[in-house]
Order: structure tokens, then C-alpha cells, then sequence
């Protein structure tokens, strides 16, 4: 399988699933409405006198992409069920590795999208102030979400065609979300109290890590949960 | 064209392809006639190479880019046009859509259609399109006619009909066998696993294959 | 062999209540280090037998490998099980809470859920073939997690004792001590063992009465 195929029929799928979320926008709307009523719940929730905003935001924001991205996975290899298109994707003379990338990048972008309204609204909800650190945040937002989003669009595949499809998926992919949202929730810590970048550093190293090495191993193991 | 050797597979403690052995010259359409759990599906499966068989192996001329697979499954996407549909299927295969695809099935007005907005015949075919938008030269069929209203039914038979004429072979699996053989070159009777019967059809009517499947089988 | 091993646990235990010395600091308490440790030891390195039998079976398709998978997972669930509740048991007395966030305990909160996972996964799907793919897919994303966990052990601050044995410089426990944690080890290993095997057994009769069962196969 040559590289430059592998990539282009990747993008394919993803155009794919992208042009069909565009069309019905159910998913992004639902997971929308669902960052702001986790927002408003956090904030009922928070008492004002005993613990600052800044030390609570990181921990919302996280706990908001991770039940978003969790959403967002549970959609990607329903719609190949729904159409039941996933024999088709088989057929095709493309790598199982071309289908496993193209929902991994649908899967990202859907996420990022949720994320990029989450940001702002915690920001004005909390009102923290966010911009000053965008840079350091976006990265770690990144980092963190490609870890999850990875190995769970290789569990998604699995769990599909469960019974209880959408309770098993985060039951097997909890384990392996927490370390991800410990780093990221560390460094997002690190980043709003204003400490210098160094400090952050072994976080994004251990994120960066993870990611490489989840996102190679759910390329390789992709093909052993759609063939027969 | 397309050949299998010494095919076994079994599911677990069941024997669902049994030292299955034949080939498919161009020109020729081989019909497997068998009741429901005789491997008619795993034989297909493997020849498309959605399973690998646990012994012996299929080969197929041209590989998956030649495969054109019409089962009852419409693989089409519910919120896309007619038109975004085939293009999709196509660049999966490297090709763009053939130009006359859609007049050839009569669905020139609703090629900008989404698929949820089409009838249940008109998403047949567009279904029909959809496997041959790549211009396969190899078809598998499972069960095709099951569920099909007597347009889509009929642009099948002749779209089957053309691509035979340019060379093409086919594997078409059913139980319907008055259906079946009325298509094919060739009869092939499968149960538990095997061919208990392969050979041309040469002239024999719909009524006598079926009379024979009968005593075969029973 | 189980039952031997269980009559070698109690062995172990006389000895290490009444023959080892009290640890100084922490007390009676402490005892409970000898079966807190060794079944952290076995739950952990169960996960990474069930990653790799799980890897072979990937390349080989022999069904024991995944049926050993199975029942390593099954035994480390209960060592995990066992990590979990002597781990508090021993905090208590000593921290004052039940429960801490610290990375050990974290360790064994996550092999917990890994083998949850792992067994829910195995219980969802219907299909064997299917199972033991995903199941081996699963196994293999544990095994590989387990050394991340592992490693922020000694990234993360904390109120849990260092690891006294598994750290690059030389054990610095006194020689009874020792003594007394390396036979519990020996006896729990003993028992990974016996209760790998016991349940393996119980899988392969098990997986005959589902193949017995029937399938149905087309």
C-alpha cells in the first residue's frame, strides 16, 4: 500500500462523513448544546467563595471535550452501520488503514469543532481569561484530544454492532482516556496559573508520546477488527 | 477469470465452505443454487476477498478493483445526493462515475436527490448504480432480485446482460432458482458446504434445473 | 494445583503474622503488604500475558491462545479485585482515608477497569470469531497501557511507601521480610497457575457446549 493512496483515500472517507455530518448538523448541534448545559451545570454547581475560577476551568473543560468526544465517536462507524456501507468500504480495492485514517481525521475534526465553541464559552461563562494563553492551550487541546480520539475510533469500530453500543464504548475506552486527561488537565493547570512553559513541558512530552505511539498501534490494529 | 481452489472454512464446529474448486471463464455466469446455511454467502465472501479461507485460496482476475458486488445491501448514504454517492463509491475505486450510468437506470432526475427523499425502487437502483460505477468486470450476486420491484429488476438483467457481453463472468447465489437459472451459462448445486453439482447449463429450462436441485438437495 | 496453593496461601500467612517482625513504623497493618504486593505484581503481569497471547493470536488464529487470553484476564480481575480492597485495608489505619489518588492505587484502579473492559467487551459480542479479534485487539491496547500507568508511578508525587523493590537501586527491605514477601510471591504465582488453568479448562468446555449449540451458516 503506497503511501500517497493511503493518505488520499483516507481523505476520501473523511470528506465523506464530513459532507454527511454538514448535511443533517444534528451531531454538531447536539454536542453544542450539550458543552452548555455541562457549562451551566458546573456552574450551579461551584460555590464562589471556596474555590477560585481558575482552578476549577481546567478541570471543566476537560470533562466537557471528553463527553463531547465520546459523543462525537460513537457517531462515526454508526453511520457506515446505519447505511450499512461498511462491506462496500471493504470492497473497495483501498487499505483498511485508508478507513481507519479517514474516520480518525472526521472524528478529529468533529471534536476540534466542539472544542473551538467550548473554549470561549467557558472563557465567557467563567470568565477567565483564556486568550493571553491560546497558544500553549491549543496545543495541549490537540495533544490531548488526538490521544482519545485515536484509540477511540479503533474501539468504536468494535463496539458498533453491540447491544449497548454507546455504554460499552466509554466503559473499554475509559481506562485509556484517563492518562491522557490527567496530562492535559496538569498543563492546562500549569498554563492559567502562569507558570513558565518549561514546567509543562514533561506533560506535553508524556501526551506527545501516548499519541504516537496509541495512534501507530490503532493503524495496526484497525484491520483485525473489520476483517473476518 | 476468477478460480477457487480447494476452499475450506469453517465457522467454529460448522463447515460452511467444504473443498469447493471451480473457475469462471469471460462470458460466463455461474448460478450456485442452495438452501439457506449451504456457504452459498461465505463463498462469495471469499471470492471478494471480505474472508480469507482458512484453506485454499480464490483468485479473482483484476483483483478488488474488478468486483462489483450487488447484494441486498444498498451501501448507499442516506443524506447524500444520488450524484455525491456514486462519486464517492467511484474515487474509492480511482474513477470518476461513467457518463451515461445514470440514463442507462433512468435516474437522470433525480441524480441530485438525496437518497432518504428516493422510493424504495428508485434507491434499488440507484443501488445497482452504485456496484457498477466502477465498471467491474467480475459481479458477485447474493440474492440480488430479493425485494426488487419489476423496473429495478428488469435494468439488473440488462445491465447483467452487457456486462457479460463485454467479457465479463459472473458468481450469482440465490435460492430462487427458476430466477437464477434463466441468467446463467452455468449450474452449480452447494449444501453444507459443497458442490454436489457443477456443470453448463446447456439448454436446460428453468423447470428441469429446478426439478433437479429438488432431488439434490433433498 | 489450586488447592495446594491455597493451602500454601494460608502457609504463608501463620508465617507472616506470627514470624516476621512488626514493621516499625506502620505497624500490624503492614502485614497486609505481603498479599497487596504480589497480587500487584500478578495483576499486572496478567494484563501483559493476556496483551501478549493476545498479540500471537492475532497472527496465529489458534483459539486456545485466546482462550488463555480469557482466562488470564479472568485471573487478573481478581487480583486487581484484591489490590483494590487490601489496598485501602492497609491505608486506612496508616493515612487515615480509604481512599487516595495516589499513583499506586491509581495503578490498580486501572488495571481494574482494563480487565472490566476486556470482560464486557467478551460479553457483547455474540459472535466467537468476532470475540476473540476484538477481545485480542483489547488485550494488546491494555498490554501497551499497562507500562504508561506504570511509569507515572514515579513521575507523580506520592503519599504511597516508594516502591521498595522495583526501583534502580537495590532492595532495602530486611532479609525476613523479604523472605516472607517472596514466598507469598511464589504463592501467588502458584496460583495465577492453578487458576489460568482451571478456568482455561472451563472455557474450552464451555465454547464445545456453544459450538454444539449450532450456527447458522450461508
Amino acid at each position: 500500500m503506497r503511501s500517497p493512496d493511503l493518505l488520499r483515500h483516507a481523505w476520501t472517507v473523511a470528506a465523506k462523513d464530513l459532507l454527511v455530518e454538514f448535511r443533517s448538523r444534528t451531531g454538531i448541534l447536539s454536542a453544542a448544546v450539550f458543552v452548555v448545559l455541562v457549562l451551566m451545570v458546573f456552574n450551579f454547581g461551584r460555590d464562589p467563595t471556596a474555590v477560585s475560577n481558575v482552578v476549577l476551568v481546567p478541570s471543566i473543560l476537560w470533562v466537557t471535550f471528553t463527553f463531547a468526544a465520546i459523543l462525537a465517536l460513537n457517531r462515526a462507524f454508526q453511520l457506515e452501520l446505519e447505511n450499512q456501507a461498511l462491506d462496500g468500504l471493504l470492497l473497495a480495492p483501498i487499505g483498511r488503514g485508508s478507513i481507519y485514517l479517514g474516520k480518525l481525521v472526521a472524528n478529529l475534526l468533529f471534536v476540534a469543532t466542539v472544542e473551538v465553541i467550548g473554549v470561549p464559552l467557558v472563557a465567557l461563562f467563567f470568565n477567565v481569561e483564556v486568550w493571553s494563553h491560546i497558544g500553549p492551550l491549543g496545543g495541549i487541546i490537540i495533544l490531548a484530544t488526538i490521544g482519545f480520539v485515536a484509540i477511540g475510533t479503533l474501539f468504536s469500530a468494535m463496539t458498533v454492532r453491540t447491544r449497548f453500543a454507546e455504554l460499552l464504548l466509554p466503559a473499554v475506552l475509559l481506562p485509556f482516556m484517563i492518562l491522557p486527561l490527567a496530562w492535559a488537565t496538569l498543563a492546562t493547570t500549569s498554563v492559567f496559573a502562569g507558570r513558565p512553559l518549561s514546567e509543562m513541558a514533561g506533560w506535553l512530552k508524556m501526551l506527545a508520546g501516548y499519541d504516537i505511539v496509541f495512534v501507530v498501534l490503532s493503524l495496526l490494529l484497525f484491520p483485525a477488527t473489520v476483517n473476518e | 477469470m476468477l478460480r477457487a481452489e480447494g476452499l475450506k472454512h469453517r465457522f467454529g464446529a460448522v463447515r460452511a465452505l467444504d473443498d469447493v474448486s471451480f473457475s469462471v471463464q469471460p462470458g460466463q455466469t455461474l448460478a450456485v443454487f442452495g438452501p439457506n446455511g449451504a456457504g452459498k454467502t461465505t463463498l462469495l465472501k471469499v471470492l471478494a476477498g471480505l474472508i480469507q479461507p482458512q484453506r485454499g485460496n480464490a483468485h479473482v482476475e483484476g483483483g478488488r478493483r474488478a468486483i462489483g458486488w450487488i447484494g441486498h445491501q444498498p451501501q448507499l448514504y442516506a443524506q447524500l445526493t444520488v450524484r455525491e454517492n456514486l462519486r464517492f463509491w467511484a474515487s474509492l475505486y480511482d474513477v470518476s462515475p461513467p457518463r451515461d450510468l445514470l440514463t442507462r437506470l433512468g435516474l437522470d432526475e433525480h441524480a441530485d436527490r438525496p437518497v432518504r427523499a428516493l422510493s424504495r425502487g428508485l434507491v434499488q437502483r440507484v443501488a445497482i448504480a452504485r456496484a457498477l460505477v466502477h465498471d467491474p468486470t467480475v459481479l458477485l450476486l447474493a440474492e440480488p432480485f430479493t425485494g426488487l420491484d419489476r423496473v429495478a429488476a428488469e435494468a439488473l438483467r440488462r445491465l447483467l446482460g452487457d456486462v457479460m457481453k463485454q467479457g465479463g463472468a459472473s458468481v450469482l447465489v440465490t435460492h430462487n432458482v427458476e430466477e437464477g437459472t434463466e441468467l446463467a451459462t452455468d449450474v452449480a448445486f452447494m449444501r453444507v458446504g459443497r458442490f454436489v453439482h457443477l456443470a453448463p447449463r446447456a439448454g436446460r429450462g428453468p423447470e428441469q434445473v429446478a426439478e433437479q436441485y429438488r432431488n439434490a438437495i433433498a | 494445583m489450586t488447592a495446594i496453593a491455597l493451602l500454601l496461601l494460608a502457609g504463608v500467612y501463620v508465617r507472616a503474622l506470627a514470624y516476621t517482625p512488626v514493621e516499625r513504623l506502620q505497624g500490624l497493618a503492614q502485614k497486609i503488604y505481603y498479599l497487596h504486593v504480589p497480587a500487584a505484581v500478578w495483576a499486572e503481569t496478567a494484563m501483559i500475558i493476556v496483551g501478549i497471547a493476545s498479540t500471537f493470536y492475532l497472527f496465529l488464529k489458534d483459539p486456545r491462545l485466546d482462550r488463555f487470553a480469557y482466562a488470564s484476564a479472568e485471573v487478573g480481575t481478581v487480583f486487581a479485585v484484591l489490590m483494590l480492597t487490601t489496598g485501602p485495608l492497609w491505608g486506612k489505619p496508616i493515612w487515615g482515608t480509604w481512599w487516595t489518588w495516589d499513583a499506586r492505587l491509581t495503578l490498580a484502579l486501572f488495571l481494574f477497569l482494563l480487565y472490566v473492559g476486556y470482560l464486557l467487551l467478551r460479553s457483547a459480542v455474540a459472535d466467537p470469531g468476532s470475540r476473540a479479534r476484538f477481545a485480542a485487539v483489547l488485550g494488546i491496547c491494555g498490554m501497551v497501557l499497562v507500562p504508561f500507568v506504570h511509569f507515572s508511578v514515579y513521575l507523580f508525587r506520592t503519599l504511597h511507601p516508594m516502591p521498595i523493590l522495583l526501583k534502580p537501586s537495590p532492595p532495602s527491605l530486611p532479609v525476613s521480610m523479604l523472605t516472607t514477601l517472596l514466598m507469598s510471591l511464589g504463592v501467588f504465582t502458584l496460583l495465577y497457575v492453578g487458576f489460568v488453568t482451571q478456568r482455561y479448562a472451563l472455557g474450552s468446555v464451555s465454547e464445545q457446549l456453544e459450538g454444539m449449540g449450532g450456527t447458522d451458516n450461508a
